[in-house]
């Protein structure tokens, strides 16, 4: 027995080594803590709820497109988040792109198709700073993975803003938000008034919900393969458990071919 | 060797005709079917298996990755996003060489341990040892450029810290950074070279793991008891035995492997690598991945940059002589009462560094890196050898198969009771 708890005590510590530095990383220097929001993708089985994304998109497309580019994402996505092929054709059909050259060799807007990628609000990131006070609105098609507590960072920021505290001083053009780094942020509150986005489905547009529901949009956007590839993993692994039990049967079945050999003890 | 067809015992004539005149069947039986395996390898004797297993995958998913790959600073961001977004399974096919990364180290830190705590590098298996500590830094270069290639905020920043340790070199450090980064900054002829020899490099491991393969074959296998086995009755045949207990093995690997592709694809990376590579916006902390962490440690210990560089190479290279310091004929330290003790606590140094490695250079955790790196060469240099000489080892069993059997209970046998055990196999 003393061997197996050899073994075991160096397993446990290799998994630390492969895991307790990586773990480490995720916390920041500064102390901010994050509302933890319910999102109905979280968890192993969790998915993305559709009506929410369609809103988020919504909320995107009346709001945050104006400055926020999604570069990654075509029209034709969004069939993702639960619009069929109709509607795909019809929102896109809402934005003009550029395209071009014709035969004359000029260039010339047309109605987007679904094939498009998302038309960007600034034809280039100078434009962008110049008419943001100087700031670059970054894309927003990764940015759920692209900051530590992900959707949940987000809609936190979104809701964030507030009067700075007393002694404070934001400076010129900047904002104090309690969940931003540095707490200065160049960005206006993009969410400020309930009603700002009127939801179709008659759901209530309180601020809250419109973070939320741009958050889920943007957690969609970030891993649009979520749902697929949980699914396929929880097949994997019933799958590797299964085939891992005949594995060890089998070679429980060969080793004992070598202790039929030995006196019994 | 005589010259003319090779005497094959192939049955199957078609197969035999080809092993006549290229015994390649007769050496994959010789080498992988009857090859004599001591018989008391425990589940660590898994991992060389498994690295095997995982070069393959990374090969085999990286020569994918690359057929959609741009390796160009305007490109290499959003073609990344385009594997993960438009290929048929890219997130599948990138996630798993991503991860496969951290695996690969996973399994070879833990293959080293194995090899440390049984004594594997001792003779005649210095130069098995020594191949395989090249394979490590191989491994190490290739994961680095790996890692710039998605040219995100880590990718670049990353490529600017390591490759500036070279500058540390005096006199032609400087101009050694400019070559290996082809301008005056990392930039796109860095990625375009990183992209070519992290090509390159998987395929030079391959060739190196033959080696390691080949010199394993030669002088045999280490086992946990670190004797020599004495006889046919403490060997079995690596097939059906060892292929079997790897097989096990490989099941157990390929589910920890689906744990984190599936569910965590993202838990060991760094979210600023999802925002593309800006030379002019530094990151807050800029942090090696974590299989580097306990070097990255021993780097920043040193308050002098060449004094850092050279220690944290020193880290490395310290390893090749690692035969010679020990020189303690006793293998496993089943049988060193103090070294394995000293070697458990060189295993949670080597985790603490990991630990600090990837903190802030601030106190305390720059002291804390000075006094685990002191004592991760003070073990090599120092303990080590001091145990050599004074150290009284435990009696060692007088062979494998005797103590094989007593473990199961069954008493000290007369001898010759278990003369073949192969008879029935």
């Amino acid at each position: 027995m003393r061997r197996y708890a050899t073994t075991l005590k160096a397993a446990a510590l290799a998994a630390a080594l492969a895991l307790a530095p990586a773990g480490a990383w995720a916390q920041g220097h500064d102390e901010i803590h994050l509302p933890d929001t319910k999102f109905s993708f979280e968890g192993v089985f969790g998915t993305f709820d559709r009506a929410s994304a369609q809103r988020g998109f919504q909320v995107y497309k009346e709001v945050c497109s104006a400055c926020h580019a999604m570069r990654h994402l075509s029209y034709r996505h969004l069939r993702g988040i639960g619009f069929n092929e109709a509607q795909v054709a019809a929102l896109a059909s809402q934005f003009q792109v550029q395209d071009g050259p014709n035969d004359n060799g000029e260039m010339f807007e047309r109605p987007a198709r679904a094939s498009d990628h998302f038309r960007r609000p600034f034809p280039n990131d100078a434009a962008a700073r110049a008419a943001n006070n100087g700031a670059l609105p970054p894309d927003l098609t990764v940015m759920v993975k692209a900051r530590e507590g992900g959707a949940d960072y987000l809609h936190a920021l979104l809701i964030g803003y507030e009067e700075p505290p007393p002694g404070v001083t934001v400076a010129n053009g900047m904002h104090y938000n309690k969940y931003f780094p540095g707490h200065q942020i160049a960005m206006p509150p993009p969410l400020n008034s309930e009603g700002q986005v009127t939801y179709a489905d008659g759901t209530k547009a309180t601020v809250d919900q419109m973070s939320q529901d741009v958050s889920t949009f943007l957690a969609w956007a970030a891993e649009p393969e979520l749902e697929q590839r949980r699914s396929m993993g929880v097949r994997m692994i019933i799958y590797l458990a299964i085939l891992g039990g005949l594995v060890f049967a089998v070679k429980k079945k060969i080793w004992a071919r070598l202790h039929q050999t030995e006196p019994a003890p | 060797m005589a010259e003319g067809l090779h005497d094959s015992d192939i049955p199957n004539p078609v197969l035999r005709w080809v092993d006549q005149r290229l015994p390649i069947l007769s050496m994959v039986q010789r080498e992988y079917g009857t090859f004599p395996t001591p018989r008391n390898f425990n589940y660590f004797w898994n991992f060389g298996a498994l690295a095997m297993i995982n070069l393959v995958i990374m090969i085999a998913t990286g020569v994918i990755l690359s057929m959609q790959y741009a390796a160009n600073t305007g490109l290499a961001f959003d073609s990344v996003e385009r594997i993960m977004r438009d290929v048929n399974y890219g997130w599948l096919l990138r996630y798993a060489h991503a991860n496969g990364a951290s695996m690969f180290f996973i399994v070879v830190y833990m293959h080293i341990w194995r090899n440390l705590y049984y004594g594997s590098y001792k003779t005649p298996r210095e130069l098995l040892f020594m191949i395989g500590v090249v394979i490590f830094i191989l491994m190490m270069a290739t994961a680095f450029m790996g890692y710039v290639l998605p040219w995100g905020q880590m990718s670049f920043w990353g490529a600017t810290v390591i490759t500036n340790l070279f500058s540390a070199i005096p006199v032609v450090g400087q101009h050694i950074v400019t070559w290996l980064w082809g301008g005056f900054s990392v930039d796109n002829p860095t990625l375009n070279r990183f992209f070519s020899l992290h090509y390159l490099l998987p395929f030079v491991i391959t060739g190196v793991v033959f080696l390691h393969i080949a010199a394993l074959h030669i002088v045999g296998s280490n086992n946990p008891l670190g004797i020599e086995p004495k006889g046919p009755k403490d060997t079995i045949p690596f097939h059906p035995y060892y292929t079997s207990k790897d097989s096990v093995g490989i099941i157990v690997y390929l589910l920890v492997f689906a744990v984190i592709v599936f569910f965590m694809p993202n838990y060991l990376g760094h979210p600023d690598n999802y925002i593309p590579a800006n030379p002019l916006v530094t990151p807050a902390h800029i942090v090696p991945e974590w299989y580097f962490l306990p070097f990255y440690a021993i780097l920043r210990a040193v308050p002098n940059k060449l004094g850092g560089v050279a220690m944290m190479g020193g880290a490395l290279v310290i390893l090749f002589f690692l035969p010679w310091l020990d020189s303690s004929p006793v293998r496993s330290m089943r049988f060193r009462p103090i070294a394995k003790w000293a070697f458990l606590l060189f295993s949670v140094n080597f985790l603490v560094l990991g630990w600090v490695g990837g903190k802030p250079a601030e106190q305390p955790y720059i002291l804390i890196a000075q006094i685990c790196a002191a004592y991760y060469f003070a073990y090599f240099l120092v303990i080590l050898p001091l145990l050599a000489k004074f150290e009284r080892p435990l009696p060692l069993p007088e062979s494998i198969s005797a103590s094989v059997l007593k473990h199961r209970g069954g008493g000290p046998l007369p001898a010759g009771a278990t003369a073949k055990p192969m008879e029935k196999a």
